[in-house]
C-alpha cells in the first residue's frame, strides 16, 4: 500500500517549478521553489514560522501568483479538485454546521438534496452526524476542526491543502485527529500537503518531508519516512519513530542554521 | 434585586418630585407635579395617542427607508470603489449640516400642505448616516480565509455578496440601525419644531402648543410619552438584534 503512494509510481500530480514570491514592499517571501508532489502523496511542508510554508499552499490554491516560476499541474484541476484547511476553522458563524459543510456544493450550485445528503455523510465520517444542526460557537475546537475537515472534503477533492489544521488545538485532541485525517486518507486516497512546524507531526503523519529554510523560504531537503502503514500507537512508540524524529529534528536545526 | 433598582430610583423620583412640588407651591406652569402630568395624560390620552401615532409611524418608515438606502448604497460601494470615493463625502456632508438648518428649506420645497413627507425626508437624513457607515464597515470586515474559501470555490460576485459579505457585515448593520433608530425618532421631532405651523400634528407640535398655552402638564405628558416611544424603539431593535445574532457566540447574547 505504501508504494503506491510514493512519489512517481502514480505519477506527480503537480510540480512546483522555481516558485518564487517578492511582495510589493520588496520582501521575498520565496525564492526558487522546487518540489514535485506525487498523486496520493501525504507531503508535509516543514519549517519554523515565516519560512513561506502557507504561501506554497496559497500559491498551490491558486489564492496568490507568483512572482516568478509556477504551479504545473499534470491533469487540469478543476473547481472543487482542491480542498483547503486553515489554522482557524474558518466556519460561517451564522450558519448551521451543516450548511457550513454544505457550501462548497452550494456555490458550485449541486443540486439541493444531493448536496445536503453529500455533506451528511462527510460529516458523519468525521464523527459529526449528531451535530448537523448546531451552530459552530456551540462546538468545541476539535470538533469546529473536523467540521472544516468535513467541508474541505465534500466536495471530494484529489488535492487537500492544510495550513496547520491543528496547530490550535490542545495536545490529545491534536493526535486524534491526526490519526482521523490519515484515516480519512487511507479511505479517500487523495494528495495532502500538510504544512506543519511539529517534527512530531510530520514525520507520523507523512510520506514524505520537505523540509524548508527561514526566509527567503526555499526547500533544503527531502526526507521519505519509512514508515509502515497504516500508522497508529504501536508506530507512534516505536523505536524507529524516534529516531526518525531526532534525525528529522537535526536535518531542520542543520537548515535554518545554513541559512542565518 | 439588581432589576428593581431602576424603577424603585423611578419611583423614589417622582415621590420627592411631588413633595417639593407640593410643599414649595410651586405654580403648575414652572413645573406641574406627577399627579398632574398623570390626570393630562389620562384626560388627553386621545389626542396625545393620536399624536404619538403620527409620530411613530413618520418614525418608522424614515428608519425602514434609512436601513433600507443605507445598507444599499453600502453594497453599491462595495462594488464600486470609483462610486463610493465619488458619493461618500456628499453623505457626510449631508451628515454634519444641521438638521435644524436645513429643515425650513426642505418643508418649504416639500409644501407645507405635505408637510409629513417634509417630516419623513428630514427625519431619513438624520437616521440614515449611521446605517451607511456601519455597513460600510460591515461589508469589509469579512474573514480574509473565508473570503479566500469562496475564491477557491469559484462563488461568483453574487453568492459572495449574499453569502459572505452581507451575513459577515449583519452584526454592524445591527449595531447601526440601533442608532439610527433613535436618531430616527429624533429627527421627527426637531423636524416637526422646525416645521411646527399646526399642519403637523405629531408629538413635538403637542409640545409646543402646550408650552405657548402654558399647558405644562400637556407638555409633559407629550414629553413622557416621546420618552416612551424612544424606550420603544430602542427595546425592539435591542431584541432583533439578540435575536438574529443569538447563535454567533457561545453565550448566545448579541
Amino acid at each position: 500500500m505504501a508504494k503506491q503512494r510514493d512519489a512517481g509510481v502514480s505519477g506527480d500530480l503537480l510540480r512546483l517549478r522555481g516558485l518564487g514570491l517578492t511582495y510589493a514592499n520588496g520582501t521575498r517571501a520565496l525564492d526558487n521553489v522546487d518540489l514535485a508532489v506525487g498523486e496520493g502523496e501525504f507531503l508535509s511542508l516543514l519549517g519554523p514560522s515565516g519560512c513561506g510554508k502557507s504561501t506554497i499552499l496559497r500559491l498551490v490554491a491558486g489564492l496568490l501568483a507568483p512572482t516568478t516560476g509556477g504551479v504545473e499541474r499534470v491533469r487540469p484541476i478543476t473547481r472543487g479538485d482542491t480542498g483547503f484547511v486553515f489554522q482557524e476553522p474558518t466556519l460561517m458563524p451564522w450558519a448551521r454546521i451543516i450548511d457550513n459543510v454544505r457550501l462548497p456544493l452550494d456555490l458550485a450550485g449541486v443540486p439541493r438534496a444531493e448536496a445536503q445528503e453529500r455533506a451528511e455523510d462527510g460529516l458523519a465520517r468525521v464523527g459529526l452526524g449528531d451535530f448537523l444542526r448546531a451552530f459552530p460557537a456551540e462546538l468545541s475546537g476539535g470538533m469546529k476542526m473536523r467540521a472544516a475537515l468535513a467541508r474541505a472534503l465534500v466536495t471530494a477533492p484529489r488535492l487537500l491543502l492544510l495550513d496547520e489544521p491543528f496547530a490550535a488545538l490542545d495536545e490529545i485532541t491534536r493526535l486524534k485527529l491526526n490519526d482521523d485525517l490519515l484515516a480519512l486518507w487511507e479511505r479517500e486516497r487523495f494528495t495532502a500537503i500538510f504544512v506543519t512546524h511539529s517534527v512530531f507531526e510530520s514525520v507520523y503523519l507523512s510520506g514524505r518531508i520537505a523540509i524548508m529554510g527561514p526566509r527567503p523560504g526555499r526547500v533544503v531537503e527531502q526526507v521519505t519516512v519509512e514508515l509502515p502503514w497504516p500508522r497508529d500507537l504501536s508506530v507512534r512508540t516505536g523505536t524507529a519513530y524516534g529516531a526518525l524524529c531526532r534525525d528529522v529534528s537535526d536535518r531542520l536545526h542543520r537548515a535554518m542554521g545554513a541559512l542565518i | 434585586m439588581r432589576r428593581l433598582l431602576p424603577p424603585l430610583v423611578g419611583l423614589l423620583f417622582l415621590l420627592t418630585w411631588e413633595l417639593v412640588v407640593r410643599l414649595r407651591d410651586v405654580p403648575v406652569f414652572v413645573l406641574p407635579p406627577p399627579s398632574a402630568v398623570a390626570t393630562a395624560l389620562w384626560n388627553d390620552a386621545p389626542l396625545l395617542l393620536q399624536s404619538s401615532w403620527i409620530t411613530l409611524i413618520i418614525t418608522v418608515q424614515a428608519f425602514l427607508l434609512a436601513l433600507i438606502t443605507g445598507v444599499g448604497l453600502a453594497v453599491l460601494f462595495k462594488q464600486s470603489r470609483a462610486l463610493e470615493a465619488a458619493l461618500y463625502p456628499y453623505a457626510v456632508i449631508l451628515q454634519v449640516t444641521p438638521i435644524v438648518a436645513i429643515a425650513p428649506l426642505v418643508v418649504i420645497w416639500v409644501g407645507y400642505e405635505r408637510v409629513n413627507l417634509a417630516l419623513l425626508i428630514l427625519a431619513w437624513i438624520v437616521a440614515f448616516f449611521p446605517v451607511l457607515s456601519n455597513s460600510t464597515a460591515g461589508l469589509s470586515a469579512v474573514d480574509p480565509n473565508l473570503r479566500d474559501l469562496f475564491r477557491l470555490y469559484g462563488a461568483s460576485r453574487w453568492q459572495v455578496l449574499w453569502r459572505l459579505a452581507l451575513p459577515s457585515a449583519l452584526p454592524y448593520i445591527l449595531a447601526g440601525a440601533r442608532i439610527s433608530g433613535g436618531l430616527a425618532l429624533i429627527g421627527a421631532v426637531v423636524a416637526e419644531f422646525v416645521a411646527g405651523s399646526g399642519t403637523a400634528t405629531g408629538l413635538a407640535w403637542r409640545v409646543i402648543e402646550a408650552g405657548n398655552r402654558l399647558n405644562m402638564p400637556r407638555l409633559f405628558a407629550a414629553l413622557t410619552l416621546l420618552s416612551v416611544l424612544g424606550i420603544l424603539i430602542f427595546a425592539v431593535l435591542t431584541g432583533i438584534q439578540r435575536r438574529l445574532l443569538r447563535h454567533w457566540h457561545p453565550g448566545g447574547a448579541g
